[in-house]
């Protein structure tokens, strides 16, 4: 057991950085935008942390491979706290997160396209001839559409 | 307060429930995954619901109530959910209508809750608002498709119609646990009619007639389905008590 003294927030930050979602691999919980703060007491690490759809079944995971990490570097004693308000938004997402999102074959949310109909950029050819498919997708976080152009179908991670 | 919260977390668990008894049975592959991905919207707001719930009630009685005892260890007579929502799943018009009835619904509530005085309440509402907005966009369509669709789909939605409108009132008849909570029900029955009425214009579709409505459920007068709902969902914890994953 380390004594929480010797441990900085930046560290905890650090090894934070390097949990995944595992709905969406290529983009760590920083990218994400849902780790809310950190705080290092001499008991205690408390990680606080904001669920992105209600019902996203990754989130226990999530808290689970947080603790995982974090006791990888033999710090045991920590608190995941889940606070809803406020409500995440697709807008804490980082830029670095899109690009990793577009990369990987996933439209990143683009706040253009509140109401996602038309014009959403395929992440294979960069076209914006695209075609919403289903609102709803292969997770709550996703809508699958298919670019007419290249006829791939892709997923485009929603505005939220 | 906790009957109320029973109330909204046992509503959306049910309507949950339902929903999902499409999954691997729904018309198309990616219409299966809409009505599940809404399912599980809502078992995750009844979730967030039952933990609220469960925090005060374990408080004011000093034991231990978890979000699970709450949902699959108590009778239907204990169950506060509208009756809308235990209601057969039916074929999809009738599923589709439900939702949309109760989306519409859900979206002026959370628009009141969130604004609402107890925090967290306020933070749930304002959290599932943002995807009640895709149940609503997604439901109308297709309750627009479907009324104004072919005869035999215009058939059947307005088949489902008669059989729930039936089940409205009951949304907007407060019960005792629902009187002195700052939520306006006949604002919200203003609104919500507007909404429908228009929506039905555009299906084809007008509001039956003569209809005597139904309510009970927010007292724990349930329709038997509520029962077999229950039984099913209920029966790993009821057959091996504490079973965890």
């Amino acid at each position: 057991m380390v004594n929480n003294n010797t441990i900085s927030k930046e560290k905890i930050w650090e090894i934070l950085g390097t949990v995944t979602d595992p709905e969406v691999p290529v983009l760590t919980i920083l990218d994400l935008g849902i780790v809310r703060d950190v705080v290092v007491t001499n008991e205690t690490v408390e990680v606080v942390i904001t669920p992105t759809y209600t019902g996203c079944p990754a989130m226990d995971m999530i808290s689970m491979n947080i603790r995982i990490a974090l006791a990888e570097h033999k710090i045991n004693n920590v608190k995941i706290t889940s606070v809803l308000s406020p409500a995440w938004t697709t807008d804490w997402m980082s830029e670095a997160g899109k690009q990793k999102l577009k990369t990987y074959g996933i439209a990143a949310p683009n706040k253009n396209f509140e109401i996602p109909e038309d014009g959403v950029e395929c992440p294979l050819c960069n076209s914006i001839n695209t075609r919403l498919i289903s609102q709803f997708g292969s997770t709550a976080c996703k809508a699958l559409y298919q670019c007419n152009d290249c006829k791939e179908p892709f997923d485009y991670f929603k505005c939220h | 307060m906790t009957d109320y919260l029973l109330h909204l977390a046992d509503t959306t668990l049910i309507l949950s429930q339902r929903n999902s008894e499409w999954c691997g049975h729904g018309p198309i592959l990616e219409q299966d995954i809409a009505i599940t991905n809404i399912s599980l919207d809502l078992l995750g707001q009844s979730r967030n619901f039952y933990q609220y719930a469960a925090e005060l009630i374990s408080q004011k009685n000093g034991n231990t109530v978890t979000e699970d005892s709450l949902a699959y260890l108590r009778d239907p007579s204990e169950f506060k959910n509208v009756l809308l929502a235990e209601l057969p799943r039916g074929d999809w018009a009738n599923t589709i209508l439900r939702q949309y009835l109760f989306s519409e619904f859900q979206f002026i509530l959370f628009e009141q809750l969130k604004n609402h005085s107890d925090t967290q309440i306020a933070a749930i509402a304002a959290k599932g608002i943002k995807e009640t907005t895709y149940h609503i966009r997604w439901s109308k369509e297709w309750v627009i498709r479907l009324g104004d669709g072919t005869a035999e789909s215009h058939d059947r939605i307005k088949a489902a119609l008669s059989t729930l409108w039936a089940y409205t009132d009951e949304l907007f008849i407060p019960a005792e646990y629902e009187v002195n909570l700052g939520i306006d029900f006949d604002i919200m029955k203003k609104i919500w009619l507007e909404k429908v009425i228009a929506v039905f214009e555009e299906a084809t579709l007008s509001i039956p007639e003569n209809i005597v409505m139904q309510t009970g459920g927010k007292n724990g007068l349930h329709t038997s389905e509520l029962k077999l709902i229950l039984t099913e969902m209920q029966q790993l914890q009821r057959t091996y008590p504490g079973a965890e994953w």
